[in-house]
């Protein structure tokens, strides 16, 4: 009886592994920790609706444009946007794949979620380390109604090389001369001041647990962590909260139209109700793959995502690409990746 | 043999034959058993000097942009491309010092406990609780040590410190500093922890090895326990006992995850234990993934290499230090 039903359930699996060898192309990509969580779901779902594979390897956008050059995934992802002769030199095609935001985060007592306002300037200045105390007349100045203590400003940043970073000390520089001339962009900087925590978790660790901080996560980590945001001043003069409405509107008010291979930065976007430090992720593909049904499958499962995947997306506090961007998108494939 | 014995005559020169044949295939398999041990131990040594020449051979172009720089200066700066390995030697050191100043009392403590002290009853549990204490993953450390060991130190202990042991004269500069829960004396304590079970384990086992009839004859002569192990037990196992705590030692040098949660990973060198600093095995666990500047990926195989460099001199201290104490033992 048993050695029956073994050998059925063992036929059964030979059977199902392969059908799914005949049928499904498997895609390998590999980058950012930004977007693995929706990858991940996106995927599965895929595999349900399509029985094709894609299987992401969230190493970080270092690593995702490190692999993609090497030719050893079939897509690369990164928080950080190529420029376009770096795009050329390597033969790589580049489009936007999910948005999302990078918020301040603080641990002060009795500051309520959003109930926290900062300038660029000021959060430039407060990560500078110029701005040591919580009551300090600049942070008063904008938070009249809150009661600040008197507690040391300990800041929080990531020590791990990260997109999330990027996007952050990107805002930063476009905000002080000073953070430009001392610090700069980049992955990782020099950070004149704080701590360091691993990755986002370890941020968000690090925030909820010293008194006086303040740090930048992925606004799903704040949400999941419930941690308590800051509420930004935008281009346009505006306050405005962390939300995917906000971060809509960043994306909406920026110029993708004129931005060659998609090569544009998010941050300090126009728009009366944009987040000032909206994010945005890459997709890298080559424009001639060596293996061209990879390439094509690859191409196709982006077209369902931008197709089926809102839902997930919003679902897990990204916000889906608008019609469009896809539509530039599309365009843009159809232009530059040759299979 | 046997054979050859019970049959006598013409078959002599036959089973002569057969013995010669053993005698042949017993030293191919001594021959071929000697290869076999000569190759792991050359293994050993091949994997040591391989990591060690691949370490230098991929921190090459930093050494030699930086020189000396590389290893006296406190800038390291991936933007700026420029990498001075200072504050990650410092805090590496720092920690590694403080958990040996932990770990080395309480271990000689616990040794104790379960060879002169415990009920017989009580030894195995306890001598299997360390043993499994050895065996819990570093990142598990990191993570007791950053949601459980680090607000309870912010919130009770470092307060404490800074207002206690802070005024103090001289030393009190090591105290002084926020209370963040987060830096070198956590993580100091997080490897203190972790490296307890190595020194305690070996301390116990040469404890164990001591001759009965060496303590029981000072116990006859009116020593007290205390007595007994100070002036019997541990002058008997010194060597050992050296050994045990430089293996703790190198253990807690290279230890990467537990002290990338818990210390902070600031560049910064302070007097004070409570800021946060930065270790060589943490920045490197840190920074790899995403150093695609070839600078900043041969600084980090250079600091490899002096991780490296300070695991060697530590061993080399240790064996000067045995050989010293047997000298002065007079063996």
């Amino acid at each position: 009886m048993s050695i029956i039903s073994k050998a059925r359930i063992t036929a059964f699996g030979l059977a199902a592994l392969t059908c799914g060898i005949a049928q499904a192309t498997d895609i390998t990509g590999a980058g950012a920790s930004f977007i693995f969580p929706v990858m991940s779901k996106w995927s599965a779902d895929y595999n349900t609706a399509t029985s094709n594979k894609v299987n992401y390897q969230s190493i970080g956008s270092g690593g995702g444009i490190a692999q993609i050059k090497a030719g050893t995934v079939d897509f690369g992802s990164s928080d950080a946007p190529l420029d376009p002769e770096d795009l050329a030199k390597s033969g790589l095609g580049q489009f936007p794949s999910a948005i999302g935001g990078v918020v301040p985060v603080v641990k002060v007592e009795g500051i309520a979620p959003g109930a926290i306002r900062f300038t660029g300037p000021l959060l430039a200045d407060i990560f500078l380390g110029k701005i040591q105390k919580w009551n300090d007349p600049a942070i008063a100045a904008l938070n009249a109604d809150a009661k600040l203590p008197d507690t040391r400003i300990t800041v929080v940043h990531r020590s791990d090389g990260s997109g999330t970073t990027f996007n952050f000390v990107n805002y930063l520089a476009k905000m002080s001369p000073e953070w430009k001339e001392k610090v700069g962009e980049g992955t990782t900087v020099q950070w004149p001041a704080g701590v360091g925590g691993k990755g986002n978790e370890g941020v968000a660790a690090y925030v909820k647990q010293i008194n006086g901080s303040i740090g930048y996560v992925e606004f799903s980590y704040a949400v999941q962590n419930k941690m308590t945001f800051a509420t930004m001043q935008n281009k346009a003069g505006k306050w405005v909260q962390p939300s995917a409405e906000s971060f809509q509107a960043a994306a909406a008010g920026a110029d993708w139209a004129h931005s060659k291979d998609f090569f544009l930065v998010m941050t300090d976007a126009s728009g009366d109700a944009a987040w000032p430090i909206a994010a945005t992720n890459f997709i890298l593909v080559y424009k001639q793959p060596k293996d061209a049904v990879k390439g094509k499958a690859t191409k196709d499962f982006f077209t369902w995502v931008y197709a089926s995947g809102k839902e997930q997306a919003k679902a897990l506090n990204y916000v889906p690409l608008p019609d469009e961007l896809v539509k530039q998108i599309e365009a843009y494939w159809t232009a530059n990746l040759k299979f | 043999m046997s054979i050859s014995q019970s049959l006598p005559g013409n078959n002599l020169s036959v089973s002569r034959s057969r013995e010669e044949r053993r005698g042949r295939r017993d030293a191919i398999a001594d021959r071929s058993f000697q290869i076999v041990v000569a190759a792991a131990g050359i293994f050993v040594l091949a994997a040591l000097v391989g990591a060690a020449a691949s370490m230098l051979w991929g921190g090459s172009e930093a050494i030699s942009t930086f020189g000396w720089r590389f290893f006296f200066s406190d800038n390291w700066n991936v933007g700026g491309r420029q990498f001075g390995a200072l504050v990650q030697i410092y805090g590496t050191i720092v920690t590694a010092v403080i958990a040996l100043l932990i770990a080395v009392p309480v271990s000689f403590g616990i040794a104790l406990f379960l060879t002169e002290v415990a009920p017989p009853w009580l030894r195995t549990p306890i001598g299997s609780a360390i043993e499994l204490l050895a065996g819990i993953p570093s990142i598990i450390y990191g993570m007791w040590g950053l949601f459980v060991l680090a607000p309870v130190l912010s919130e009770h202990v470092y307060p404490w410190m800074n207002d206690h042991l802070g005024p103090l004269p001289g030393i009190g500069r090591l105290f002084q500093g926020p209370p963040l829960g987060i830096g070198m004396l956590t993580a100091g304590i997080v490897l203190a922890v972790m490296v307890i079970p190595f020194i305690s384990s070996v301390m116990r086992d040469v404890f164990l090895a001591v001759p009965t009839r060496l303590k029981e004859s000072a116990h006859a002569l009116g020593s007290t326990t205390w007595e007994v192990v100070w002036d019997v037990v541990l002058p008997y196992t010194r060597s050992a006992v050296v050994g045990g705590i430089f293996l703790g030692l190198g253990r807690a040098l290279g230890e990467t995850m537990a002290v990338t949660f818990v210390i902070g990973n600031a560049y910064n060198i302070s007097a004070s234990l409570l800021e946060p600093g930065t270790s060589i095995a943490s920045a490197i666990a840190n920074e790899f993934a995403e150093a695609l500047d070839p600078l900043h990926k041969s600084a980090l195989l250079a600091l490899g290499f002096v991780l490296f460099l300070l695991t060697f001199v530590v061993l080399v201290i240790a064996r000067l230090m045995l050989k010293r104490l047997k000298h002065r033992e007079g063996n």
